[in-house]
């Protein structure tokens, strides 16, 4: 019964894993995988990729969208979830809740064209705004200075709702009784978001942190590869992007899965790394 | 029950700031929809502010599905969206019945296995390799195969299956059934609604395919319709490199973006909920 799965694990997962000794060698297409000579040193293309003057911006972009996304990514959805629990009009919250959960199921294709009719710079709306009273367009989507910002604000956008999602599920978990107390002793509802509803997430939130720092070696390949354009490659090229453009449509196959392989590995570590940390918190994953 | 002033003021807040959030997640698409329905003319005319059309036409609608691939890529998408997810339920079953089976033998093998590659993978390089080896590169498959399991749905629903009674089981084994009966008998039919959140995770999935399509797809007539969508958006930016086919103007591109948007859409208010359960199925550890 396991076997097409485990087929599957070993063809899709397995194989492609031990593909990455093509980064070791020199790989031609004729002579396939095996057939392939070893690179001399058998480090050669790693050294290629660390001398590169790619190497600090791939990691530094990589890295500060990753960031970015991480600290602006948590508190917006925090702040739904807080708003949705102490929301008392039960028909005005799943009205809220069913607009702000849908920009998630929009692919970024999709919300790139939303991008392209809000902000572009011949017919967006917002430059159409920007003339219309005098002052000059700009760039948004094709400008070095504010693309991170587009990447972290329309995230934001696609999953405020969604995020908000699972801090209302502990919001939910918190007992009543809190409440109660709380209320007797006569605080308002301020003092309880803040001294009972908060310390009763804290948990979700440290360990949807973790989580995320462990995935910070991803900053969202889809949705950079959809959004980017060549003028904002000094900013927005991440590491897969990189590998994407590189390795398959420059065909440098055996660089590109230096890359890649220099990618998964820190972000194993990565991942083990916030395990251990979240097991410090009492939230170990496995 | 009386409320204080203060409480009336604090649940307005809340109602205004909640209504802002909604607003903020559907105007957006609002001004879309309503830009790919008003005549071009008008659009260029009024500056591209409109909210509510004055005019309506589907000329742009029209143009689109007379003059692009975009019929064609509706169907590869319908293709590899029902028979991708009707795949990944099925190995997706047969993988984490097993799984949740404390008897099965080599169970934390198959189980380590499958979590390994949550953690490490080839990266797309060498997964790209494998396919092209595979033969499936410009095939459809390419865009359900490589992906056929998500190693996270199978995790949920193995812990959906542990929640199920061990006597059920015995007593199926007890009448003489098999495991692949007791699998299609008792096991789906218990499982409907999991399987059909699951189900509805996979197909939003595909439905946005992309990232795969642009890796193993060179053949045009296989373009899903993400794939397309983003060509017709990029064509004002490089306008004439593709001379065949008509520029398309910016209502076409709206209409584009709607028209790749609207299945989900429209769909989405049905299936919320259950979008939102699986959600929490994922966030409760099993």
């Amino acid at each position: 019964m396991l076997l097409p799965g485990v087929i599957y694990y070993i063809l899709f997962r397995y194989l492609p894993m031990y593909g990455v000794i093509i980064a070791f060698k020199d790989y031609s297409m004729v002579d396939g995988i095996l057939g392939s000579g070893w690179a001399d040193p058998w480090y050669k293309y790693f050294t290629q990729f660390f001398n590169s003057p790619y190497f600090s911006q791939l990691l530094v972009n990589t890295f500060l969208i990753s960031f970015y996304k991480l600290i602006f990514g948590i508190v917006p959805p925090i702040a739904m979830a807080l708003l949705l629990n102490e929301c008392r009009l039960k028909w005005f919250k799943s009205v809220v809740q069913t607009l702000t959960y849908m920009p998630h199921f929009l692919s970024w294709v999709i919300i790139y064209g939303i991008l392209l009719a809000l902000m572009s710079q011949s017919s967006g709306l917002f430059n159409r705004l920007l003339e219309d009273a005098g002052l000059s367009s700009i760039p948004f989507l094709t400008s070095p200075d504010h693309f991170r910002a587009i990447l972290v604000g329309s995230e934001i956008w696609k999953d405020l709702g969604w995020g908000a999602i699972i801090y209302l599920a502990a919001m939910t978990g918190i007992d009543p009784t809190l409440y109660e107390a709380a209320k007797v002793d006569g605080s308002g509802r301020l003092r309880m978001i803040w001294h009972i509803t908060l310390p009763g997430i804290r948990n979700v939130i440290v360990l949807l942190l973790i989580l995320k720092l462990g995935q910070i070696m991803d900053a969202g390949f889809d949705q950079i590869y959809i959004l980017y354009n060549i003028q904002v490659y000094s900013v927005a090229d991440i590491l897969d992007t990189w590998v994407f453009r590189t390795g398959l449509q420059q065909l440098n196959f055996s660089l590109g899965a230096a890359v890649g392989l220099f990618k998964s590995a820190i972000g194993l570590v990565l991942v083990l790394g916030s395990n251990q940390l979240a097991k410090k918190w009492g939230e170990g994953i496995w | 029950m009386v409320k204080s002033l203060e409480d009336r003021i604090f649940n307005l807040l809340v109602c205004l700031f909640l209504g802002l959030a909604a607003l903020g997640a559907i105007l957006p698409l609002m001004y879309v929809v309503s830009v790919s329905i008003t005549p071009i003319s008008e659009v260029l005319k009024n500056g591209g502010f409109i909210l509510i059309p004055k005019a309506v036409t589907f000329s742009a609608y029209e143009q689109l599905f007379t003059q692009t691939g975009i019929p064609r890529a509706f169907a590869v998408t319908a293709f590899i969206t029902i028979a991708g997810t009707a795949v990944n339920l099925v190995l997706t079953a047969l993988m984490a019945y097993p799984l949740s089976r404390k008897l099965m033998p080599g169970r934390s093998f198959f189980l380590l296995m499958i979590l390994f590659t949550m953690l490490f993978s080839g990266g797309i390089i060498p997964t790209y390799l494998v396919v092209k080896s595979l033969g499936l590169l410009d095939s459809v498959w390419s865009m359900i195969l490589p992906n056929a399991v998500w190693s996270f749905n199978v995790l949920i629903m193995k812990s959906f299956y542990e929640g199920m009674p061990e006597e059920l089981f015995e007593s199926a084994r007890i009448d003489g059934a098999k495991e692949l009966r007791i699998l299609l008998q008792i096991v789906v039919p218990l499982s409907v609604p999991s399987m059909l959140t699951i189900g509805l995770f996979y197909m939003v999935g595909h439905w946005n395919e992309f990232f795969q399509a642009i890796m193993y797809v060179t053949d045009r007539s296989l373009f899903p319709l993400q794939v397309i969508i983003r060509e017709i958006l990029m064509m004002t930016q490089q306008p004439l490199e593709n001379a065949e086919n008509v520029l398309p103007t910016e209502t076409m591109q709206m209409a584009a973006v709607i028209t790749a948007s609207l299945p989900i859409i429209v769909v989405y208010p049905f299936i919320q909920k259950h979008f939102t359960k699986g959600m929490l199925l994922g966030s409760v550890k099993g």
